[in-house]
């Protein structure tokens, strides 16, 4: 288990424990964090789970890959730091971050 | 009358998000939750996908886990409703509970059409549907396994790539002339037919069961409706769904092809709204002509509809339909509904492993669909949630490309 906190738009910081593996929406729905939905399950087809991941993260998330740069065109309150968080990965190195969910 | 409590029946995609979205939208009165199944409320797209192939765990098949329930006061209860008392805004369930409602959402779902042959009873022969679908036939899915699949539908052929892709051999029969022929252009048809047949899959097309023959209780092999006889293991249908409409029917509402609802999502009795694969609806892309869509994103759209019209937020229901199949390694999209379509344009100029259709109805563009194209089929839907006016000439001239259309169409309105 790792800690990850997912700051709301309301600006409330939601820290829960991510088990390793999962996607980081998968530990977002199951905490019931407000702006997160997942519906399509995972595979990049709905940008229901948009968030803003901190440049400083990114060694560690890695890049956007093709499907969500489709999903998050158009998208809204689309940056730099726009992911899809189904398509990050839970890993023992993401322990502490902070991402900014965008409501979907 | 306030609002207090809300009972949902059904715990599928559709059930399950009602719940979640009255709470996430606030809603603080009683919410329970009746399911048929004796499971916590899963996911169904990865059961032919995913879950069969052993990448997803029981876990996190499920649409949350167990203290999501406890944590957001949704009383979720393993206890079919079997009654619904209008007057008295009660649910009878199996055990003899009655449970009271305020509002009553029916989120019934659908089962499996049967296969109607002889020796559909047998040991081996699985519809695709349900977790325990998936659980059984899992084991049975070796190397070498000799597969029949019946209907070449969406659940059909995603449940041939993968039994393809763990080394079974795999036959489909279908009585159309073309996969997906319900749901797709014969353009994006035929490009799925070539990527089954590369993945060794062969079909006969034009073709039925006339029974399932086997010995000791067990599949043996089938003999098609012109008689020819094929060695099976195992034998996996898909010919389609029938919406579970009995609960309402028996409570006297209007049913035709599902549960009759109106653009509200609310049937002739104003507490009870009905919503997913078991309703009939007013589609708006189809000018208010009755539809029955059979999706997640219908689900869980008229799910957080019906939620949001409940707490006053929101009145029509319109939201764009949209469907996706994972196939090997083609992921298909299609936005819109190409119902009543008269002329396609299939986009040359994509990738190898790629397909761009676009269908059109009296020259207004209706549906996009895609392979392998995500940015593509994200313009076609925000182009379909509006009114597109792409022409068929633009479409068809040399060199169109949709996304930067679309992005092009967008910045002159705006502007």
């Amino acid at each position: 288990m790792v800690k990850v906190t997912f700051v709301t738009q309301d600006g409330a910081a939601h820290e829960v424990e991510a088990e390793v593996g999962w996607k980081l929406m998968e530990v977002a729905v199951n905490e019931s964090i407000p702006g997160i939905y997942g519906d399509c399950g995972g595979q990049a087809q709905c940008a229901t789970c948009h968030v803003h991941v901190p440049p400083e993260w990114r060694p560690i998330t890695g890049e956007r890959n093709a499907a969500e740069q489709a999903m998050l065109a158009n998208a809204y309150d689309v940056t730099e730091d726009s992911r899809l968080s189904c398509q990050i990965i839970v890993s023992e190195e993401l322990d502490g971050v902070t991402v900014d969910v965008v409501d979907s | 009358m306030t609002l207090s409590s809300v009972v949902i029946v059904g715990a599928g995609q559709a059930g399950y998000q009602t719940a979640a979205s009255l709470r996430q939208l606030g809603f603080a009165g009683r919410i329970t939750l009746l399911s048929d199944e004796d499971e916590l409320p899963y996911q169904r797209p990865p059961l032919s996908k995913a879950y069969l192939l052993g990448q997803l765990d029981e876990r996190r098949l499920l649409h949350r886990q167990e203290k999501w329930y406890a944590d957001q006061g949704v009383t979720l209860l393993c206890d079919a409703a079997v009654a619904i008392d209008r007057a008295g805004h009660a649910v009878t369930t199996a055990s003899g509970a009655s449970v009271p409602y305020d509002h009553l959402v029916l989120a019934t779902g659908a089962h499996n059409r049967p296969l109607p042959v002889p020796g559909a009873e047998l040991g081996g022969v699985f519809g695709m549907r349900v977790k325990a679908d998936a659980d059984a036939l899992a084991p049975l899915l070796g190397a070498g396994a000799r597969v029949i699949v019946v209907g070449a539908g969406f659940i059909g052929l995603e449940f041939a790539s993968v039994a393809a892709k763990l080394g079974a051999s795999v036959h489909v029969v279908e009585v159309a002339d073309r996969p997906m022929a319900r749901a797709l252009s014969a353009e994006t048809a035929a490009f799925f037919r070539a990527a089954h047949e590369r993945w060794g899959t062969t079909f006969d097309f034009g073709a039925g069961l006339a029974r399932i023959d086997g010995a000791d209780g067990r599949v043996g092999g089938v003999t098609t409706s012109d008689g020819r006889a094929l060695p099976a293991d195992l034998v996996v249908y898909g010919i389609g769904v029938v919406p579970n409409t009995a609960l309402a029917e028996a409570a006297e509402l209007a049913v035709a092809n599902g549960i009759v609802v109106d653009e509200r999502l609310l049937t002739a009795d104003p507490d009870v709204s009905a919503l997913g694969d078991a309703v009939s609806f007013p589609c708006a892309q189809l000018g208010g002509a009755p539809m029955r869509l059979e999706s997640v994103q219908n689900a869980a759209d008229q799910a957080r509809h019906v939620a949001a019209r409940l707490l006053g937020r929101a009145d029509v229901y319109g939201a764009l339909p949209w469907f996706w199949s994972e196939q090997g390694d083609l992921n298909l999209q299609i936005a819109g509904l190409s119902l009543g379509c008269d002329r396609v344009v299939d986009l040359a100029g994509v990738g190898e492993n790629e397909k761009a259709v676009l269908c059109f109805r009296g020259g207004v563009l209706v549906a996009v669909e895609t392979v392998n194209r995500p940015a593509d089929h994200m313009a076609a839907r925000r182009m379909l949630a509006g009114h597109p006016e792409l022409t068929v000439a633009e479409a068809e001239a040399s060199g169109f490309d949709l996304t930067a259309w679309e992005r092009a169409h967008a910045l002159a309105t705006a502007g």
